[in-house]
């Protein structure tokens, strides 16, 4: 995953890979045996679980493990619940994962589709959070008309993912059917869809207003959508959504426009899947699929050291397991071998200032950078724009010193997070 | 094989294969801190080259011990820290030789010693090694040896000995002590084609514009930073020699003479002790130029770049001061 280039004059920069004219056709995985879920769980309350091994399981679904909360996930499969088990996430967060072994006779759960003829923002946020693309739903429900205007991503925000982008182009009946039905049940009015490259072309009708941006990471980042076509700069700190504006993949509005014009919720998702040898496929297959079946309907191995990354190479995290699942926010699965996989050193920031002149938020990367080193988090927020940053990673990307930037930088906004937490919860 | 277990089964499973977790950027621009050494010494070479074709094997053995010595020092300071060893990265070998490079052909073997063991010990170890030295290594050991033995930095008198084809007296001594008129005894094309006294590889101008350029278009140094000393002392120099033609000498003069060149591209660049904002890196270098030509011309000495190179490196921290408000900043 090296990305060289022979002159330094200027910054170098990562372009986003447009797809061909022809789109490529979706392979579609078969149905696993068994699929995993990842139920979000609250490590505070220790409550009892709704659901327990040996339960039969429609597809479609609701399982909603604790019924006091909102959280639920829905069932891509029809079948028995064959364990429950914690799982600790990234950044420690918590959840459940629920393994369903899946039969072979597919049965729909229809407690959704009786309710379709009147939808609502508290129906779609009741079923549809889950969805793959992972809709915003209850962020939209809960902003009481806050969000003055939603942003379709039609491209993905990391480079060689064309999830997104696949789906904007090909899937235009739906993408529209999504956006009418978002504009009838909340009160936003302005929808923005983004594209790069020359894709404008056969939006006239779908709804929205088509912006195009610049086919160069890291355009498609939110913070730059805002900047760039929005023209609003996030304050350091705040979020796009404290401005009114709320982010959906194509593939969330999709899932939308095709729950409530089948009644069946999308059990299948999307996503790019780039081989060791740098082959991209776009792919469908049901959420919850391990990442194994995957790598084995391709007869691709995988051996000690390689890397397997979940999201784009700019942006995602690597799991350590095949069994991971393919998840609803899933958009794609990079398969590294371990001779190409870029390393992290210890050495020292020699000052080069490559950083400072790539980073498109203007921070003093170099003199941050010396903070976190020592863990000084709270100077590095007060004195060098720590929540400035837009977490695009092209400080790491280009570091000659290969010093983990980027994951200094996620560790000290978590771990400031987590102190402030207690102290809210003791005011 | 694939095993089909359970997520909380698989985490307890031994034997498995290890995938390596981490988090992105996955992509690397594929440059390193050895690759900027090893790129500079290359483009060292034909500078240096020219000072042997001068100076002879004296001046190659000079090059050879400064090196060494260099690497030695390194190496003794990592063992004695007890770090890990950073011989490999090419930035000892790299100050040796910049060193060796300002230094005339017959400088003694112990001032190459004590001036390597300056350049790697105090000038770079005792900061914390790599980009922490707030000065340039090379600079601050020059200027001390310039200091205590002021008699290893008399050009004219250290390449007596030698029958050159040029004019064997050094450029800048010429115009301080005899006025502007020496200065005609130098032709342009003479000092660019390295016909005049100084250190080994620090006279041959083409040379080492060619070596500079080469840095600034693969982005190993910054334009910025260069050009802006260059222009400082070509047009402090232009405005000295507008006042009195008959004191000071020609601003093209003062381009090709002295450590000049060398300064604003092997000197002045030097990553830890130079700004990374645009601005900073303007006024660091015209800064640079500027007090160079003042030192030469009415300061005490007669070549001023290593003086310039280290007052720029004092006031580097306080001009990255002046920097881009970021993105969303809330004053």
């Amino acid at each position: 995953m090296i990305k060289k280039s022979f002159w330094g004059l200027s910054t170098p920069q990562i372009n986003y890979e447009m797809l061909p004219v022809h789109l490529p056709q979706t392979e579609k995985i078969p149905t696993p045996e068994r699929i995993t879920l990842f139920h979000p769980k609250n490590e505070a309350l220790n409550q009892p679980l709704a659901w327990g091994i040996g339960d039969p399981v429609k597809t479609g679904q609701k399982l909603s493990l604790y019924p006091d909360q909102n959280d639920y996930v829905i069932s891509p499969v029809t079948g028995k619940i064959s364990s429950l088990s914690p799982y600790t996430g990234d950044f420690a967060k918590n959840y459940m994962a629920i393994t369903i072994r899946s039969d072979d006779n597919e049965i729909f759960d229809d407690t959704f589709q009786k309710q379709i003829q009147s939808p609502t923002l508290e129906l779609m946020s009741d079923y549809l959070k889950g969805a793959p693309g992972n809709p915003p739903l209850s962020l939209l429900a809960d902003s009481n008309g806050q969000i003055k205007t939603i942003v379709i991503r039609g491209l993905d925000p990391d480079p060689m993912v064309a999830t997104s982008q696949y789906i904007a182009q090909s899937r235009m009946k739906e993408l529209e059917n999504g956006i009418r039905i978002l504009k009838e049940v909340s009160a936003v009015q302005d929808i923005i869809l983004i594209t790069a490259g020359e894709s404008v072309q056969g939006y006239g009708h779908i709804g929205a207003r088509v912006k195009n941006v610049k086919a160069v990471y890291p355009a498609a980042l939110p913070h730059m959508i805002m900047k760039d076509v929005l023209g609003q700069v996030v304050p350091a700190g705040k979020t796009c959504e404290d401005l009114g504006v709320c982010f959906f993949t194509a593939e969330a509005v999709i899932s939308i426009g095709s729950a409530f014009a089948s009644g069946q919720i999308a059990t299948s998702k999307i996503l790019t899947f780039i081989q060791k040898n740098g082959t991209r496929k776009i792919l469908e297959a049901r959420i919850g699929t391990p990442i194994g079946d995957i790598l084995r309907a391709y007869g691709e191995t995988v051996n000690e050291f390689d890397r397997i990354i979940f999201g784009g190479p700019m942006t995602g995290s690597a799991v350590y397991a095949l069994e991971h699942p393919v998840q609803p926010d899933t958009d794609s699965i990079i398969v590294v071998d371990r001779d190409k996989a870029a390393y992290v050193s210890d050495y020292p920031c020699i000052n080069c200032g490559e950083c400072v002149r790539i980073c498109p938020a203007k921070i003093q990367v170099h003199m941050l950078v010396r903070y976190l080193e020592a863990n000084l988090y709270e100077n590095a927020a007060d004195n060098y724009d720590l929540y400035s940053c837009i977490e695009c990673g092209l400080c790491s990307y280009v570091c000659i010193s290969k010093i983990p930037i980027f994951q200094y930088i996620k560790l000290a906004k978590y771990e400031l997070e987590r102190t402030k937490t207690p102290e809210a919860a003791d005011a | 094989m694939l095993e089909k277990t359970d997520v909380l089964e698989q985490h307890t499973t031994l034997g498995q294969k290890k995938l390596i977790v981490s988090h992105a950027p996955f992509y690397h621009s594929g440059h390193r801190v050895t690759e900027r050494s090893y790129h500079t010494i290359l483009a060292s070479l034909p500078a240096l080259l020219m000072g042997f074709y001068h100076y002879g094997m004296p001046a190659f053995g000079v090059v050879c011990l400064s090196i060494a010595a260099a690497l030695f020092w390194e190496l003794l300071i990592n063992l004695i820290t007890r770090r890990s060893i950073t011989i490999g990265d090419g930035n000892a070998a790299l100050l040796g030789l910049v060193f060796a490079m300002l230094i005339p052909a017959t400088m003694p073997w112990w001032a190459v010693i004590t001036g390597t063991f300056i350049v790697i010990v105090i000038g770079k170890q005792i900061f914390g090694g790599i980009g922490s030295n707030a000065f340039h290594p090379v600079a601050l050991a020059v200027a001390i040896l310039m200091l205590s033995w002021k008699f290893l930095f008399d050009f004219d008198a250290a390449l007596l000995n030698y029958d050159l084809e040029f004019a064997t007296i050094y450029p800048l001594t010429a115009v301080k002590y005899f006025g502007a008129a020496s200065a005609d005894n130098f032709s342009l094309i003479d000092l660019l084609l390295g016909r005049q006294l100084g250190g080994i590889g620090s006279t041959f101008g083409l040379g080492l514009l060619i070596g500079g350029i080469y840095l600034m278009l693969r982005g190993f140094i910054r334009w910025e930073i260069s050009l802006t000393f260059l222009a400082g002392v070509y047009l402090t120099a232009f405005v000295f020699n507008l006042f009195d033609p008959a004191r000071f000498a020609p601003p093209a003069f003062h381009l090709l003479t002295g450590y000049t060149l060398i300064g604003a591209f092997f000197l002045a660049t030097e990553d830890s002790s130079s700004p990374v904002n645009f601005v900073p890196m303007l006024i660091y270098g015209a800064a640079g130029g500027i007090m160079t030509v003042l030192i030469r011309n009415i300061g005490a000495w007669v070549d001023g770049v290593i003086l310039a190179v280290l007052v720029i490196n004092l006031i580097s921290p306080l001009l990255d001061k002046i920097m881009p408000r970021a993105l969303g900043k809330v004053m």
